[in-house]
C-alpha cells in the first residue's frame, strides 16, 4: 500500500513541477502573433500554389500583415473577391485588379509544324529542352511533353491529342503561374482574362527571321508588322521578328487578327465576325470598364 | 593489369573499323566554320565578307585566355558571317567560306612535305605560343584549350604527362588508327609537350583491346627517354581524365580540383599529334580523324575530315545512312548525343558518327527503382545516381549540390547499369546544368 502512495506522490509531484516549468517557459518565450494573420489565412483559398510568389497561403497572409498595405500583393486564385476580404481585415480599400488567365503562345500543331525528328527519351519538356531544340524545326515552340499539365494543381490544362498542344480551361485557371514557370520555352504567359473571356494575343514566340520561321511552322509569326500598322491603339510591337500585343492597351477591335497573314494572332471566344461592323470595339470598352 | 579503382562498366567494344586505314575525304565546296568549337569564349572573327583566305589562315581569334584560334580549313572567299544550325537544332555563329578552284591553296609557311621533322630547338614558352596560335584544343571530346593546360597556375607543378590513348568509348577507332599510322609523330609530340611542361616523365595509357598499338608503342618507347607505355584493363570510362590519372599513377584528383593539383597533365593522343604538326610543321588545327561506324554501315571507317565539311558528306563517304538506322549519334554510344539533323559541319568536337539500327536505339520502358545499388557501384565518381534522380525530379537543387552533382562526368555508367531502365542520366544532366547555372550566378554576384 505504502509503495503505491509513494509512487503516486512522486509521479504527481513530477507532473506538477513539469506543468509549472512548461507554463513559465510558455509565458516567457511567448511569440505575440498578429491575430489578423490567422484571419487572413482563413479567407485565402488554401491551395498553397505559390501563385502570389510567397511560400504558401500562410506566407502570403504574413506578408500582407507585415507590409500593412496590399501593394504588389495579390492572390491570383482568389481574385478580387478574396482580396477585398483581405482588405477588409486590414482595413484598407482594395482596387480591383485584372483577372488573369494563362495563354499558350504556340500554334505549332501537328498539322502546322511537321516533325523532323523523333524523341524517345523521358517524356519531360525540361529534359528534352536540355538535350536539343525539339522534335520539329522550330526551337521556340511547344515541346508537347506536358510539363505544364503536371505543374497545374487545379486541373486546368490538358494536352489536346489532335494538335499536340496544351489547352487551358479558362474557368478552372486561377492564374497562379505555375505552368508559366514550368515551361522551359517560356510559351505560357499570364494575360488579362478579358470580358467574356475574350482576348487577343500573338500565339507564337518564334524569334527567327520570317522565312526561317515560316519554313518550320505554317502558323508562325513572321514579324511582318502588318498588325502594327492596323492597330489604332499602339498596342502591338514587333521585336526580334515576333509581334507582341500589350493587353493593357488592346481594345479588342480584332483588326490585327484579320490582318495577320499566317493566322498567328488568336482571338478566342469572340462571336463570329459581322461584315464590317465596328461595334465590338465599343462594347468591349464598356465591358472592360465594368470589369 | 592496371585500371581505376571506383566504379566503371564493361560495354561490348564493337570496334568495327579498327582495321581500316585512315582515308582522306575530298574537300567540301563550302565550309561552315563554327566560332565556338571549344570550351570557353567563342572566337572573334577577324575576316570580313568578301575576304580571300588560304588554308591555315587565321580567321577568328581567341577572345580570352580560355578560348582558341580558328583557321580557314579551305581556301576561298568568305561569303558571310552568320548563324548556322548545329546538329541539335540550336544556332551557332559561323563563318561561311566558298571554295575557289580546288580550295586547297595553303599558306606558304606551312610545311606540307611528308618528311618527319625530329629536331626542335624552341624554348618551352615558344612551344606553348605555337600551340596557342595553332588553336589546338583537346581532341578527346571536351575541347579544352591545350595551351591552358600547359600553363599551370602558380603554386602547381606538373610532374607527369599522361597521354590518353585509351579510347574506351565503344565503336570509336580514330585514335587507334592514328597511333598505328603516326606513331613516330606522336612520340615527337610527347617530347615537345614534355619540354613545354619542363618535365621528364610521360606515360601513355592504352587499353588492352589495342594490342598492336601497345606492341608498337612499347618498341618505340624503348628508343625514347622517359616515355612509358601503360597497358590498361578494358573498362569504361577509363578515358575520363580523373579515371586515367587513377589508373596510371594511382593518384585521385579531389572533388572540384583540376588534374594539375596532383601533378598530372592529361592530353589525348590526337591532341599530341596536332601539337607535333603545329610545332614542327606550322600547321594549325584544321582537320581531324573521325570514325564513321555502325553495325549496318556499308563502309565503316576512319576518315581524315577537314573542318567545315557537312557531316552529310562524311556519312556519304561511308556508304550513306543505312535503311534500318534509328539514331545517328555524334560521338560514341556512351557519351554521344543523338542528332536531329546531319547538316552540321565537322569541327574540333566531332570525333565520330555512329549509326544505330532502329531496333537497338529504342529506350525501354522505365520500371520502378528497386534500390539495388547497381548505379552506385557503377558510378566512377562515387556518386549516388538513384538519389540524384529523385532530387532532380523534386527540384531540390541545393541538396544536389551537397551530393556533388558537379563531379558527375556524364559518362552514362549509371544508365547503362540500371536494371530498371530509369532515366538516370537525363535527370542527372538536368541537375548538373541547373546547379551549374546557380553556382555561376552566385559567383557572379560575389
Amino acid at each position: 500500500m505504502n509503495t503505491i502512495i509513494i509512487s503516486l506522490a512522486v509521479l504527481g509531484g513530477i507532473g506538477c513541477l513539469a506543468a509549472i516549468i512548461l507554463y513559465v517557459v510558455a509565458q516567457t518565450f511567448k511569440v505575440n502573433e498578429d491575430p489578423r494573420i490567422d484571419r487572413i489565412e482563413a479567407v485565402l483559398p488554401g491551395a498553397n500554389c505559390g501563385g502570389c510568389g510567397k511560400p504558401g497561403c500562410r506566407g502570403f497572409a504574413e506578408a500582407c500583415v507585415k507590409a500593412g498595405n496590399l501593394e504588389g500583393l495579390r492572390c491570383p486564385v482568389g481574385g478580387d473577391a478574396t482580396m477585398s476580404q483581405v482588405g477588409a481585415i486590414l482595413g484598407i480599400e482594395v482596387a480591383a485588379g485584372d483577372a488573369l488567365v494563362a495563354v499558350v503562345r504556340c500554334n505549332g500543331s501537328c498539322a502546322n509544324r511537321p516533325k523532323t525528328s523523333q524523341y524517345n527519351g523521358t517524356r519531360s519538356c525540361i529534359i528534352m529542352h536540355n538535350l536539343y531544340a525539339g522534335e520539329t524545326g522550330c526551337r521556340y515552340g511547344c515541346l508537347g511533353c506536358g510539363d505544364c499539365v503536371a505543374a497545374c494543381q487545379f486541373g486546368a490544362i490538358h494536352m489536346n491529342p489532335e494538335t499536340g498542344l496544351p489547352e487551358v480551361d479558362d474557368d478552372k485557371c486561377t492564374a497562379c503561374g505555375a505552368c508559366a514557370k514550368a515551361c522551359p520555352k517560356n510559351i505560357i504567359e499570364l494575360r488579362k482574362k478579358g470580358p467574356k473571356n475574350r482576348r487577343i494575343f500573338v500565339s507564337c514566340v518564334n524569334k527567327d527571321k520570317g522565312g526561317v520561321a515560316r519554313k518550320a511552322c505554317k502558323a508562325a509569326c513572321i514579324g511582318c508588322g502588318k498588325c502594327v500598322k492596323e492597330c489604332a491603339f499602339d498596342a502591338i510591337v514587333v521585336e526580334n521578328n515576333v509581334a507582341y500585343i500589350d493587353y493593357t492597351k488592346c481594345r479588342l477591335c480584332r483588326k490585327c487578327e484579320a490582318a495577320c497573314p499566317t493566322g498567328a494572332i488568336h482571338a478566342p471566344n469572340f462571336p463570329p465576325r459581322k461584315p464590317i461592323d465596328e461595334q465590338p470595339a465599343v462594347t468591349a470598352q464598356t465591358e472592360t470598364s465594368q470589369a | 593489369m592496371k585500371t581505376f579503382r571506383i566504379g566503371g562498366v564493361h560495354p561490348h567494344d564493337n570496334k568495327l573499323s579498327a582495321g581500316n586505314a585512315i582515308e582522306t575525304l575530298p574537300l567540301p565546296k563550302q565550309a561552315i566554320v563554327p566560332l565556338s568549337q571549344h570550351i570557353g569564349a567563342p572566337a572573334q572573327p577577324i575576316v570580313e565578307k568578301g575576304d580571300h583566305v588560304k588554308v591555315g589562315q587565321l580567321i577568328a581569334q581567341a577572345a580570352s585566355f580560355m578560348s582558341a584560334n580558328i583557321h580557314a580549313p579551305i581556301s576561298g572567299t568568305i561569303t558571310k558571317i552568320d548563324t548556322a544550325t548545329d546538329a541539335w537544332g540550336m544556332p551557332m555563329p559561323a563563318i561561311y567560306i566558298e571554295a575557289e578552284g580546288d580550295g586547297d591553296e595553303w599558306l606558304e609557311t606551312i610545311d606540307r612535305t611528308p618528311d618527319i621533322n625530329r629536331i626542335c630547338k624552341l624554348e618551352p614558352e615558344q612551344i606553348i605560343e605555337k600551340i596557342k596560335d595553332a588553336g589546338i584544343v583537346g581532341l578527346g571530346g571536351a575541347c579544352f584549350p591545350t595551351h591552358v593546360k600547359l600553363m599551370p597556375p602558380p603554386g602547381c607543378q606538373a610532374e607527369v604527362l599522361i597521354v590518353n590513348a585509351v579510347e574506351c568509348e565503344p565503336y570509336l577507332t580514330c585514335d587507334h588508327r592514328l597511333m598505328l599510322e603516326h606513331a613516330e609523330e606522336i612520340f615527337i609530340g610527347i617530347s615537345l609537350l614534355k619540354r613545354a611542361l619542363k618535365i621528364e616523365r610521360a606515360i601513355i595509357g592504352i587499353e588492352n583491346n589495342k594490342r598492336d598499338a601497345i606492341e608498337l608503342f612499347k618498341k618505340m618507347a624503348d628508343r625514347h627517354f622517359g616515355i612509358e607505355v601503360c597497358p590498361l584493363k578494358l573498362r569504361y570510362p577509363q578515358g575520363g581524365e580523373k579515371q586515367l590519372i587513377d589508373a596510371t599513377i594511382g593518384r585521385q584528383v579531389p572533388s572540384g580540383a583540376l588534374p594539375i593539383s596532383v601533378g598530372a597533365v592529361v592530353d589525348n593522343v590526337a591532341t599530341v599529334f596536332a601539337v607535333y604538326e603545329a610545332v614542327q610543321k606550322n600547321k594549325p588545327l584544321i582537320e581531324r580523324v573521325m570514325t564513321v561506324t555502325g553495325k549496318s554501315v556499308k563502309r565503316p571507317g576512319n576518315y581524315l575530315v577537314r573542318f567545315g565539311t557537312p557531316l552529310q558528306d562524311v556519312i556519304e563517304a561511308a556508304g550513306g545512312i543505312p535503311d534500318d538506322t534509328g539514331k545517328i549519334v555524334a560521338g560514341g554510344p556512351m557519351m554521344g548525343r543523338a542528332m536531329q539533323n546531319t547538316n552540321m559541319p565537322a569541327h574540333k568536337r566531332t570525333s565520330g558518327l555512329l549509326m544505330i539500327p532502329a531496333a537497338e536505339s529504342v529506350r525501354r520502358e522505365p520500371q520502378n527503382c528497386m534500390r539495388c545499388g547497381q548505379c552506385v557501384e557503377a558510378c566512377p565518381m562515387g556518386l549516388e545516381p538513384y538519389l540524384l534522380i529523385r532530387l532532380a525530379e523534386q527540384k531540390r537543387w541545393d541538396e544536389m549540390e551537397h551530393n556533388k552533382i558537379m563531379d558527375c562526368i556524364e559518362c552514362g555508367c549509371c544508365l547503362f547499369s540500371c536494371p530498371s531502365y530509369q532515366p538516370l542520366l537525363d535527370y542527372v544532366r538536368l541537375g548538373k546544368a541547373t546547379v551549374g547555372g546557380i553556382i555561376r550566378a552566385r559567383n557572379a554576384k560575389k
